[in-house]
């Protein structure tokens, strides 16, 4: 598979009361064509601003360094204008309350069209056409009708899937899903992310799934980095870093989670709370709340290192090594 | 944006603010020590210019500008205060009420706010001093009248959105009364808007005073009211220091109490002052 | 057992102007005993939160029955609650908006043992201990709740109902706007509580997997209705009810396996036109041509639970 997005060193700098503080530090990745690449952390954990980094859209007076080629062009480097034609073009983005990312008042078909007829300069009847075609492609029942109504007419998992579909639009390459199930029941989770397995499948679509759930994480996610204040913590194939996690942190985010067999025993929360911006403790971030932390944790920044086949993990001592 | 400890009082528009509030109280309070002359004494000749012995000049009865703006601090403070607590106290209370008990009681204390803030207040306020006689109690009273819906509106809008939080909800559920709820529960919430209010409407007050009397409404001469003066003042237009003086009076009263009152806006509310105490 | 807490038949309606009235809760029942955690689950918009605020009297009821240790439960009107109903009390999901933000903690916490006629100086002392026993340091009475996170502000919450010395506590998703580890410890604390002070918990909830981990049973709301109840464990294994089955398999995993969660089609209908007869049929896939008009009662099965489907038995 070709690699669609690089991204190296990536370094988010937020303007905070007390200076600039990084809300993302140093962070690599790639994701490939055709790929479901998931980010997973905790709120503050840098996920969501590694996103808006990547589409420009990061609050005002952010900085950012490092690099994010993107077809062959860095996106960090890109002047405004021409980072807003390849958002909305090449990358779209799927945010978490589809009722705030569309607009209330314009009907469905101008959401749709109003992005395929900017970008791609087709007229308003092909617009239309195509329009149609999206809504049944993500299973919005009747959408010839669907294009004259509005979203409060819709419910919330029909409104991300419209939100979706303006999303797909002008036949992204990248589509960034920032937790795009978060705010729906179960059963309708489940049909967003069929859906965006099968949009995969079938368009070639590369998907940034950013989500705090690994459930959800495993069920669509080909390979997945899980980031701790700002910084990877580990990042390789699914099922290794699901099933052999190296990084405490994620072992300890995978016990807190309600057992799958149940039984009465008591769910096992990491001790301590994610650091907040500013606040990302020297060394190794996650070593107060460690239970294997020693010395150098509190001194040595980790860096993410191979420790089998496509799985990085920024844990020198390594204590679940040999648990593997 | 910096570093450090800065509470909201330590911003420069805050101390110039509170300066001139402490300033013009002390004037007000020490008149009888500060004013070279008494407020209607005519000790001069007429329309003298600024000088040595008359600061700001004398007006046209020969009487002393500067102990005229002093006094005027007498007049225009009190009454201030005094109206801002009334409306405030007034509006509160019907707003509260309004606002806890809901239904036809909302609606007709509303509709009753609603028709007094339909009309322009300075023109409401004018009927309401030319029907009972142009004197300075009356224009009080006129102001009072128009300016206790604002607060009604306010303290409603609070008590609504505070009545169906889950916290009343849960003081409810605990066992406490209707009564104790709004007093303990709903008080807090309420009481810092109304003193931002209240502070940001003494300078209202003041000016919608002053402009009574400027419209021959209140205060009647010879009393030394600042709003009088720049009318009788007006005059003699090229005798800038008869109408500058309570003019500038009026306008520092004015900017100082609003300032105060943006600053007690931050300084009640506990997450912005913490914000910015950093 | 005697039951600490019984629902009979309750209804609540809500009358909106131009619209016909909506039934969010249709004739639901719930029993629960001393020492008990009840896992209440079901997607939005199945009522499970109303039925939590009408248990304690916070939602009005158009019928029914709610007994709270043999007493009824009158809903809350302008009147001060009645003293025998302080054992009953709630701790709602967002910790921001239960807690009064210009308060002190340590006045909110000790307000329910001023209320039961504690002095002043008493309940401030007791509420600092009260907010060590949720684990949180006792000056914390001297702070102001946005001073906490997410998860203390949850754990004051649940300080304030413990101050009025409660025998049940309905959790109206006490834990989803809560961090992952938060979550956990939260969930936890509420566990130990019912078992440490053998209280009852109703624990409502949408995560289907907190759930079956912490309660003793488990009942599911389907469009206002309980559709089935029985002992967690049974009510996971083999689900009696279609709509138990499609929710337990929607679930997933984070067994790292990729296996993408069953969707169930459709959507859920509009509670004030909920479909004739069994009110799931439109999205059932083992539906008989007469769950369009048939619509089953919640009944007793062989194995001691209840469901409300022809199928079960």
């Amino acid at each position: 598979m070709a690699t669609l997005l690089e991204v190296e060193d990536l370094t988010v700098w937020l303007a905070t009361r007390n200076g600039p503080r990084k809300a993302v530090d140093g962070l690599s990745f790639r994701v490939d064509s055709g790929e479901v690449f998931g980010i997973a952390g905790e709120s503050g954990s840098g996920k969501t601003m590694t996103a808006m980094a990547l589409l420009g859209l990061l609050p005002h007076a952010a900085k950012t360094s490092g690099r994010a080629v993107f077809e062959g062009r860095d996106l960090l480097a890109m002047k405004p204008r021409a980072l807003r034609d390849v958002r909305g073009r090449s990358i779209a983005m799927v945010s978490q309350d589809p009722s705030t990312s569309l607009h209330p008042m314009l009907s469905i078909e101008t959401q749709v069209t109003e992005h395929m007829r900017h970008h791609l300069g087709i007229g308003k009847s092909e617009a239309r056409g195509r329009a149609v075609e999206l809504l049944s492609t993500v299973r919005i029942p009747d959408p010839e009708r669907a294009l004259k109504a509005h979203p409060a007419q819709f419910s919330g998992g029909m409104r991300q899937r419209i939100a979706i579909a303006v999303a797909l639009a002008c036949e992204p390459r990248l589509l960034l899903a920032d937790e795009p199930t978060t705010a729906l029941d179960v059963t309708v989770q489940a049909g967003i992310l069929r859906l965006l397995d099968r949009l995969r499948r079938e368009r070639d679509l590369a998907v940034v799934v950013i989500t705090h759930d690994l459930g959800v994480m495993s069920a669509v996610a080909d390979r997945i980095c899980v980031m701790y204040g700002g910084r990877t913590a580990e990042v390789g194939p699914r099922e290794t870093v699901l099933t052999r996690p190296r990084h405490p942190y994620t072992r300890g985010l995978l016990d807190a989670l309600p057992h799958p067999e149940g039984g009465a025993a008591t769910l096992r929360p990491i001790t301590g709370s994610p650091p907040s911006l500013g606040a990302v403790p020297d060394g190794c971030p996650f070593h107060p709340r460690c239970a294997f932390a020693v010395d150098s944790c509190r001194e040595r920044r980790p860096e993410p290192v191979l420790v089998e086949t496509g799985h990085l993990s920024a844990c020198p001592p390594d204590p679940l090594g040999g648990a593997a | 944006m910096t570093t450090g400890s800065r509470t909201p009082w330590r911003q420069p528009l805050a101390l110039v603010g509170a300066a001139f509030v402490v300033l013009w109280v002390l004037v007000a309070v020490l008149a009888p020590v500060l004013a070279p002359y008494g407020p209607v004494d005519q000790i001069a000749d007429k329309l003298l210019e600024p000088s040595a012995q008359h600061l700001f000049g004398t007006d046209q009865l020969g009487r002393d500008v500067l102990s005229r703006v002093i006094y005027g601090a007498q007049v225009s403070l009190p009454l201030a205060f005094l109206l801002v607590a009334l409306s405030a106290v007034i509006g509160s209370i019907v707003g509260a009420v309004a606002g806890f008990f809901g239904g036809w009681v909302d609606g007709t204390l509303m509709r009753l706010a609603d028709l007094v803030f339909a009309f322009p207040g300075i023109i409401l306020a004018m009927a309401v001093a030319a029907a009972l006689g142009p004197e300075l109690r009356n224009a009080v009273l006129a102001v009072v009248v128009v300016s206790w819906p604002s607060y009604a509106r306010l303290v409603r809008g609070l008590v609504m959105s505070a009545r169906n939080s889950e916290y009343v909800a849960a003081g409810r559920l605990l066992g406490s009364s209707s009564v104790r709820t709004m007093i303990v529960d709903l008080r807090p919430n309420v009481a810092g808007p109304v003193l931002v209010m209240a502070a940001l409407d003494v300078g209202n007050a003041v000016l919608l005073l002053s402009g009574l009397s400027f419209l021959g409404l209140g205060a009647q001469p010879p009393m030394a009211e600042w709003g009088s003066m720049v009318v009788s003042g007006m005059d003699y237009f090229d005798l800038w220091w008869l109408w500058l003086y309570p003019g500038l009076s009026i306008l520092t009263v004015v900017l100082a109490f609003n300032f105060v009152g943006d600053t007690l806006r931050d300084a009640l509310d506990p997450r912005t002052a913490r914000a910015i105490r950093g | 057992m005697s039951a600490l807490l019984e629902a009979t038949g309750v209804a609540v309606e809500y009358h909106r102007t131009g619209a016909p009235p909506l039934r969010a809760v249709d004739h639901a029942d719930l029993t629960l005993a001393r020492g008990e955690i009840l896992g209440l689950v079901g997607e939005s918009g199945c009522g499970k939160s109303t039925l939590g605020r009408a248990i304690v009297g916070l939602q009005g009821t158009t019928s029914g029955e709610i007994r709270f240790d043999g007493r009824p439960v009158a809903p809350l009107g302008l009147r001060r609650r009645p003293a025998e109903l302080r054992g009953l009390q709630m701790v709602f999901q967002d910790p921001y908006a239960s807690l009064n933000p210009r308060r002190l903690v340590g006045d909110q916490v000790g307000d329910g043992y001023l209320l039961g006629g504690t002095s002043k100086t008493e309940a401030r002392r007791r509420a600092g201990e009260l907010l060590e026993r949720v684990g949180l340091p006792a000056d914390a009475v001297k702070r102001y709740p946005h001073e906490f996170s997410g998860g203390q502000r949850q754990r004051i919450a649940i300080a304030r109902t413990l101050a009025a010395e409660p025998s049940c506590i309905i959790a109206d998703e006490p834990i989803s706007a809560l961090d992952a580890s938060a979550q956990a410890s939260v969930a936890n604390l509420l566990v130990e509580l019912v078992r440490e002070l053998d209280m009852g918990l109703v624990f409502i909830s949408h995560d289907l997997s907190v759930v079956r981990q912490i309660a003793d049973r488990t009942a599911v709301m389907y469009l206002g209705r309980v559709v089935e109840v029985g002992p967690t464990r049974q009510v996971w294994s083999e689900p009696a009810h279609p709509y138990t089955k499609a929710l337990i398999s929607a679930v997933p995993r984070a067994d790292g396996a990729g296996v993408l969660p069953v969707e169930l089609p459709g959507d859920v209908p509009d509670p004030s036109r909920p479909p004739g007869g069994c009110r799931f049929h439109p999205r059932c896939p083992v539906a008989l041509a007469s769950c369009a008009h048939d619509d089953p009662p919640l009944t007793i099965l062989r194995d001691g639970r209840s469901a409300a489907c022809v199928l079960a038995e």
